[in-house]
């Protein structure tokens, strides 16, 4: 369908659905292109709903750097919500780029956001819309290239099928090479030819050149390559240095969940949370200086007009120099009524002054995420904080002026027992007693549960999930334990849980499963609304696969991994003797106080060489 | 600190379209903010900028005749704040001219609102439609209810006229209607009254009728 055609279809049916804003483009900051202009078209596809979308900070990346770039193209697309799709289907009109209301298919790249992995059936569902094959086998020449990144692509096992390519990795060098390649192919290059020429860019896995082998008793056993050329296996692309950021990001018209300029100060985390995915993932740590954060703010704030800026980490109070960062955004911008927001404070009194020394506005809540309640569970998780300085640093919180504290725990930790969860609700109520004494009955403890999902690529990647009656058990009793006035207990579904567990550290086999339970209506899984958790037991069935043999099931450290053949720089031998540890209850500090040789530097050796000094927090190397 | 109030007539279409009036606000505030115009801001914990738009426009419809006041914190020229708003404005609003108020503390836009005047494009020439009107001018009441509420529109409205338009929309209603305490007239509850199903047609605000206030 012509651009135009659907232009004017869409002109009588937003006035019909929720929250039509979304569906419009034209914001400020957009970038429109003539069409005809370039020579690599991509569409960025968020697959969950605009507003969510928007906040997005991996998509205004990719789309500020391809369209810096004068013979290439990027627009974004999101996925409609219910109303929206149904208008869409009803009136035969595909999913289209907000920009210049292209259809999808018409793009050469369809390039894929996937940070988590319940945006799956979501990815098939806009492809469907777009009316592109779902399955790359059944994709032509006159398809788009349908190429995915973000963090669940470490193991890209489970979409397997339905992508052309995955990126491993930092997007910000490689989407260029990728396009590069692309402007050279001649028209109508056999997809085939066009991913062998991908495949030799480093980070770039292309699933159709390799074939996986299995076990009689149906672990894996390993890969075999039906292109010679294709590496053996992928390692991850990473950035020497933080390019310079975004200064001119689109605004939306409308709220979204993160309404705010969004400005990353460092990339990575030096703590090694054991659970923690994106601490592997992303290292090394490099920061980005004070005065390029300052200098960026100085034309992000006139260029978008935001007045909260959200300087964006993994864990704020890390940043090497947070204090003086946060001295010089007050000094400079004092009296604009910007507001700065930190996510991720460590438990201690220092993030408490830093969140008084941000100017603005008071929030509701203070964070805190011990993650575990006993101290013997945290050296296991690597998460070491005593009881007492977590009791201290919620007395700070309480007596500069917040009335609630937010804790985040965990519940399904290797080795954790009941007594373990029964200290979640004690520590929750000696939390709330600390504020009673200091603030008096105002004082409130919001506590949120979640359960541990193994991830790939971490030390806990061999662990199986707990079981939902195990889940089931816990939770229950902590319901039980926190009928106390002051005290909100939130939980998650154990049966979301065990859906992340099986499509964290899934196969190629799970493709099949995920296309049955698309096919029976799955989408928005992460939306309670919209999961329907007997849709994928239904869809396991018919595949003749086992779900507990993805979710609790242990792996023995002799197996070979699904995702062996992806290489995140650090080294599986280090993950192991984590895990080890882990087992003996033995901790690692922090590692950049310490180098504890996960692999990253060796592999990188060349990058850090390039990029000496301070910005990475790994040791200098020589040559 | 309150310095001066200017007063901004404007347009909002396109896909401005779609934003509500809170949103609209915060688009108004980031326009501000890009122009280096400092906004007036509201004391305490949570400071906002003094916005006042005169009355709030439906989602989905579009205006060429949209009214807000604004409070600005320095002295600046009322030809360098409407050189910079025009600067920095996003696509879908446009500024017809601003007008600076000598009254700072002087009578609040929503209030003095009378009445407001809307085009409703029709994409059709709907039968009997002029009886329509004529039967609903003379109702002394016309019950309608709305979220789950009963209301009476009639005293609502303040006149509806048929005209002849062209092309994509061959009839245009002219609904004139009024903001009372009680409430403010809907121009698509009009259509529904009618007969006339409201989103096939497009609904342009053209005037918001100030109420003569001397100071004003």
């Amino acid at each position: 369908m012509e651009s135009t055609q659907i232009k004017n279809k869409i002109t009588k049916i937003l006035p019909t659905v929720e929250m039509p804003g979304r569906y419009t483009g034209g914001e400020f900051n957009q970038i429109v292109k003539e069409w005809q202009s370039v020579d690599v078209r991509v569409a960025l596809l968020f697959p969950e709903i605009y507003d969510l979308g928007m906040s997005n900070l991996g998509l205004m990346i990719l789309y500020d750097i391809i369209n810096k770039e004068p013979n290439f193209l990027a627009e974004r697309s999101f996925i409609p919500w219910v109303d929206m799709e149904t208008a869409l289907r009803d009136e035969n009109i595909p999913l289209y780029s907000l920009e210049t209301k292209h259809s999808l298919a018409d793009f050469d790249i369809l390039a894929v956001s996937l940070p988590y992995e319940s945006l799956y059936t979501n990815f098939l569902n806009a492809l469907d819309l777009a009316g592109i094959p779902i399955h790359a086998k059944d994709r032509t020449a006159d398809h788009p290239l349908v190429i995915v990144g973000g963090h669940s692509t470490f193991n890209p096992e489970p979409i397997a099928s339905f992508i052309d390519a995955a990126v491993i990795g930092e997007g910000e060098e490689v989407i260029l090479e990728i396009l590069q390649t692309c402007a050279g192919f001649e028209s109508g290059l056999e997809n085939t030819e066009k991913l062998k020429e991908l495949s030799k860019i480093g980070g770039v896995y292309i699933p159709v050149f390799y074939v996986p082998v299995y076990n009689d008793d149906g672990t894996f056993s390993n890969l075999t390559k039906t292109n010679p050329g294709a590496p053996d296996e992928i390692l991850k692309r990473i950035v020497g240095k933080l390019p310079p950021p975004p200064n001119n990001p689109i605004v939306p018209y409308i709220d979204t969940v993160h309404n705010r300029a969004p400005l990353e100060i460092m990339r990575g985390c030096t703590r090694g949370c054991r659970f923690c995915h994106a601490g592997i993932i992303n290292r090394p740590v490099r920061e980005r200086p004070v005065d390029e954060i300052i200098e960026t703010m100085e034309t992000l704030i006139p260029n978008t007009g935001y007045s909260e800026i959200g300087l964006l980490s993994l864990s704020s109070s890390d940043y090497t120099q947070i204090i003086p960062l946060i001295e010089s955004i007050n000094e400079r911008f004092e009296g604009q009524n910007i507001a700065i927001s930190l996510p991720s404070l460590r438990i201690e009194s220092v993030s408490v002054s830093l969140m008084d020394a941000l100017a603005g506005k008071r929030r509701s809540g203070f964070t805190l995420a011990p993650e575990a309640a006993t101290e013997r569970l945290r050296n296991i998780i690597n998460k070491p904080i005593s009881d007492q300085q977590l009791l201290d640093t919620a007395k700070e919180i309480y007596q500069h002026g917040w009335h609630t504290i937010k804790l985040y725990f965990m519940i399904g930790h290797p080795t954790e027992t009941l007594d373990d969860v029964q200290a979640i609700a004690d520590l929750s109520k000696k939390v709330l007693q600390v504020g009673i004494e200091t603030i008096g009955r105002r004082a409130k403890v919001t506590t949120s549960v979640s359960t541990f999902v193994p991830k790939p690529h971490t030390p806990f990647q061999w662990v199986g999930v707990s079981s939902k009656d195990d889940i089931t058990e816990k939770i229950d009793l902590l319901k039980r334990e926190t009928m106390t006035k002051g005290l909100k207990l939130n939980w998650n579904d154990p049966r979301g849980t065990h859906f992340e567990s099986w499509l964290s550290r899934g196969d190629r086999r799970l493709s099949e499963v995920i296309y049955k339970a698309w096919q029976k209506g799955a989408k928005f899984d992460a939306w309670q609304e919209h999961f329907v958790f007997s849709r994928w037991l239904e869809a396991f069935s018919e595949t003749g696969l086992d779900p507990e043999f993805y979710s609790t099931r242990t792996r023995s450290v002799n197996e070979a991994l699904p995702w062996d053949h992806i290489n995140s720089g650090v080294k599986k031998s280090f993950l192991l003797e984590d895990y080890q540890w882990s087992q003996e209850g033995k901790t690692r500090a922090d590692c950049r106080d310490n180098c504890y040789a996960c692999g990253i530097l060796p592999i990188y050796s060349d990058l850090r060489h390039e990029n000496p000094g301070s910005l990475w927090l790994c040791p200098e190397v020589s040559r | 600190m309150k310095i001066q109030r200017y007063r901004i007539f404007f347009s909002k279409t396109e896909a401005m379209r779609f934003t509500g009036h809170l949103d609209l606000i915060l688009t108004w505030e980031r326009t501000f903010r890009r122009a280096a115009l400092p906004l007036s801001y509201s004391e305490g914990f949570n400071p906002r900028p003094v916005i006042n738009l005169a009355s709030p426009l439906p989602l989905g419809f579009i205006s060429s005749a949209e009214l807000g006041d604004f409070w600005l914190s320095e002295d600046i020229s009322q030809e360098e704040v409407e050189n910079s708003l025009k600067r920095s404005l996003p696509p879908g609003l446009i500024i017809h001219h601003i007008q600076e108020i000598p009254q700072i503390h002087g009578n609040k836009l929503p209030g003095l609102v009378e009445r407001s005047e809307y085009t409703a494009f029709l994409p059709k020439e709907y039968s009997g439609l002029d009886l329509k009107i004529d039967t609903l001018l003379q109702s002394t009441k016309i019950f309608r209810t709305r979220k789950g509420k009963e209301y009476d529109l009639r005293p609502l409205i303040h006149n509806i006229t048929l005209e002849k338009g062209q092309e994509d929309f061959p009839s245009l209603l002219n609904i004139s209607l009024f903001s009372l305490p009680s409430g403010t007239g809907r121009p698509d509850e009009v259509l529904l009254a009618l007969d006339i199903p409201h989103h096939e047609a497009l609904i342009c605000r053209t005037a918001i009728v100030l109420k003569p206030v001397e100071e004003n």
